[in-house]
């Protein structure tokens, strides 16, 4: 169906069921439970899951299939946002050409850095996408403030020009009139259910990408670009030009971070220039290879996991943390608390880096290897015999 | 007039005269062996023929067309396929989409971007890759990833990896270098019965005697970067100069 192999099709409909289900399952805990701090099913997060989602998606058919590692991306999600907020302030809310344009400017913005940065492979590419990336940054917060109105960031102001406009055109983003920030609060027992257009909209952007992105990987196409992480050399001599395959893996993934950062100012109509620090570039390496580099599902799964930290586990405070361990006897409690205080509230990089160092040596093939280890142990699967059907990097994970 | 013609080739490596002088005729549809000790240069006249290194002086004329200054990849679309001295595969990918490779790069030439295809539909370079790995003996092995591959069966793939793009030239560096006895034997009929079937120039470089006089119909030998005679197998056994340059301890 649609493509794809029986196997393939399976998945993906698992997939698409997750992703429309997950203000159902991210809400696990009753809304008054001590737990419900941990529920991630709020509209602003599930965006994010899904935004980060296709960002992390985009850069693994860079990064997993070719082995290209770009410390650039941010760049092209910068773009992306600037480009839909751009089309707020000429035309309307409607979200629409704002993404077009968006995927339309990252790609080109990414056939540029990527024509010069793909010379050079290895650490020397890196560094090459890293100094774009900067050199973007530096001019959105400084030389182009016509373009990207500095410091302050891109907004819409009453009297921008907003040809589109009439009379009852909703006043915050919308598709054709469905309103991003609108959402349906749903009560059953003691839970809350948040279904939000916003989140749906992104969801079905993410499963439509998702879908691109399996078809990519079991085309001609996707073979050829693992062939070239494997062997440039046996590429040259087999009468194949590795240079326009790697160049159009990296403006596709550069579109897909453009449709990312559309999709953000999609949410909040605010286009930053921090969106493209070097930073949130290197968030989305993380992610890849937390999630497992190479795999399809992997990126998505380290995207939802680091913005999980971010915002459930960054939340948790002291006070918080004595009122579980009250049950402790008062000395111990403080000692128990005193302990975890750095890894929580500001301190959650802490404990995402300790989460990452160790994935990285228990398990290079990310979260992906350790879910199919559980799974093999559980079923009995010897390890050995199955060819993964998502073809996990070698442990060696080789930035060629 | 040959299928490849390389005139007066000199490459120096710093001090190091790689190559001197290196005049070559090769006939189409011959297999022609340079033989020669450790160093000799022949691995280097390779790469100056697909385009890994330029001569300093000399040209090198395929079928008419000059390759020098091209790309390997151009040089490879000319219809001069390599195997080289280790073996160079897609070792991350299955045995199967090793083949797959050269039969798109025959068919599409340098780029093509098939993002949206699935491999599946492609029946006919499927059928194609798979006689091939049936041609090798290695049909069993299709899924298997080739890194796995025992060292034998590794030369085998890359052997058929170029057999399948239907080369006009086959270059081949010392093809059953750490085989095993039975398998140098397999890859001397392999490579007979390819020679036979699809006329074929090839041109290889082996230092293991037995194989060369089962295969080569001319050899050229190589001391020291230049060429010191060139003969028929039978002329060559018995040719005192080449006797006392290398064959005196390898064959003697
Ligand atoms: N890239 C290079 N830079 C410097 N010297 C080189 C280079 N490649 C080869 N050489 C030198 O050139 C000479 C010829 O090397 P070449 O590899 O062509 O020999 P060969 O005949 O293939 O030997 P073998 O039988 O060991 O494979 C050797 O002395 C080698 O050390
Ligand atoms: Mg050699």
């Amino acid at each position: 169906m649609l493509g794809l192999s029986k196997k393939d099709t399976t998945f993906l409909l698992i997939v698409i069921f997750l992703t429309l289900a997950t203000p159902i399952l991210l809400q696990p805990f009753p809304e008054n439970s001590a737990l419900a701090q941990f529920n991630a099913g709020y509209p602003d997060l599930m965006q994010r899951f899904a935004i980060f989602g296709i960002f992390a998606i985009g850069f693994n058919i860079l990064f997993g299939l070719t082995g290209y590692l770009s410390f650039g991306h941010a760049a092209f999600l910068g773009v992306g946002s600037y480009s839909v907020v751009w089309m707020y302030k000429l035309l309307s809310y409607n979200v629409l050409p704002g993404l077009i344009l968006a995927v339309i400017v990252s790609g080109l913005f990414a056939l540029l850095i990527g024509y010069i940065s793909l010379r050079r492979s290895g650490i020397y590419f890196s560094i090459l996408t890293l100094a774009f990336a900067q050199m973007s940054f530096n001019l959105a917060y400084s030389v182009l403030t016509p373009l990207t109105n500095g410091e302050t960031g891109l907004q819409v102001y009453t009297d921008d020009p907003q040809v589109l406009v009439s009379e009852g055109s909703p006043l915050s983003p919308h598709f054709f009139g469905i309103v991003m920030n609108e959402s349906a609060k749903i009560d059953v027992g003691g839970w809350q259910f948040t279904f939000s257009n916003g989140y749906y909209f992104c969801a079905i952007i993410a499963i439509l990408v998702f879908y691109l992105s399996m078809r990519i990987f079991r085309s001609p196409f996707g073979v050829m670009l693992r062939a070239i992480k494997t062997n440039q050399t046996r590429m040259n001599y087999t009468g194949l030009n590795p240079r326009p395959y790697t160049l159009a893996a990296f403006v596709i993934s550069g579109m897909y971070a453009g449709l990312a950062g559309a999709l953000l100012a999609a949410m909040d109509p605010l286009a930053g220039a921090e969106r493209m620090q070097w930073t949130a570039s290197g968030e989305v390496v993380l992610m890849t290879i937390l999630g497992g580099a190479g795999t399809l599902m992997g990126p998505v799964l380290g995207a939802g996991f680091i913005k999980y930290f971010e915002n459930i586990f960054s939340k948790i405070n002291d006070n918080i943390l004595h009122t579980w361990f009250s049950a402790l006897p008062d000395g111990l409690e403080d000692a128990v608390v005193f302990v975890l205080h750095p890894f929580i509230g500001k301190g959650w990089h802490l404990t995402l880096g300790l989460l990452f160092m160790l994935v990285v040596i228990f398990l290079p093939g990310g979260l992906m290897e350790g879910g199919t280890r559980i799974w093999n142990a559980i079923t009995g699967k010897n390890r050995k015999k199955k060819q993964d059907a998502d073809h996990h990097p070698k442990p060696s994970a080789h930035v060629n | 007039m040959g299928i490849l013609e390389v005139s007066n080739v000199n490459k120096r490596f710093g001090g190091l005269q790689a190559l001197g002088d290196v005049n070559l005729d090769i006939a189409n549809g011959t297999v022609h062996a340079i033989i020669g000790p450790n160093g000799a240069g022949k691995s280097t006249l390779l790469n100056v023929l697909v385009g890994k290194l330029t001569p300093d002086t000399g040209t090198v004329m395929f079928n008419g067309t000059s390759v020098l200054g091209r790309k390997p990849y151009e040089i490879n679309q000319l219809g001069i396929s390599r195997v080289f001295q280790t073996p160079e595969i897609f070792s991350d990918l299955s045995v199967f989409e090793n083949m797959l490779i050269p039969c798109f790069a025959k068919r599409d030439g340098a780029f093509r971007l098939h993002a949206l295809e699935s491999i599946a539909a492609e029946k006919q370079l499927i059928e194609k890759a798979e006689q091939m790995l049936a041609e090798v003996n290695m049909a069993d092995k299709r899924h298997m990833i080739a890194s796995s591959l025992s060292r034998g069966d590794k030369r085998r793939l890359e052997m058929a990896m170029c057999l399948v793009q239907e080369p006009k030239l086959l270059l081949l560096d010392e093809p059953t270098a750490g085989m095993a006895r039975a398998d140098t034997n397999n890859t001397i009929d392999l490579l007979n019965e390819i020679h036979d079937k699809r006329d074929i120039t090839m041109v290889i470089i082996e230092h293991d005697m037995h194989v060369v006089f089962s295969l080569a119909k001319r050899i050229t030998v190589l001391a020291q970067g230049t060429p010191l005679v060139e003969d028929t197998p039978e002329n060559i056994k018995g040719h005192p100069k080449v006797k006392e340059a290398y064959l005196g301890e390898a064959a003697a």
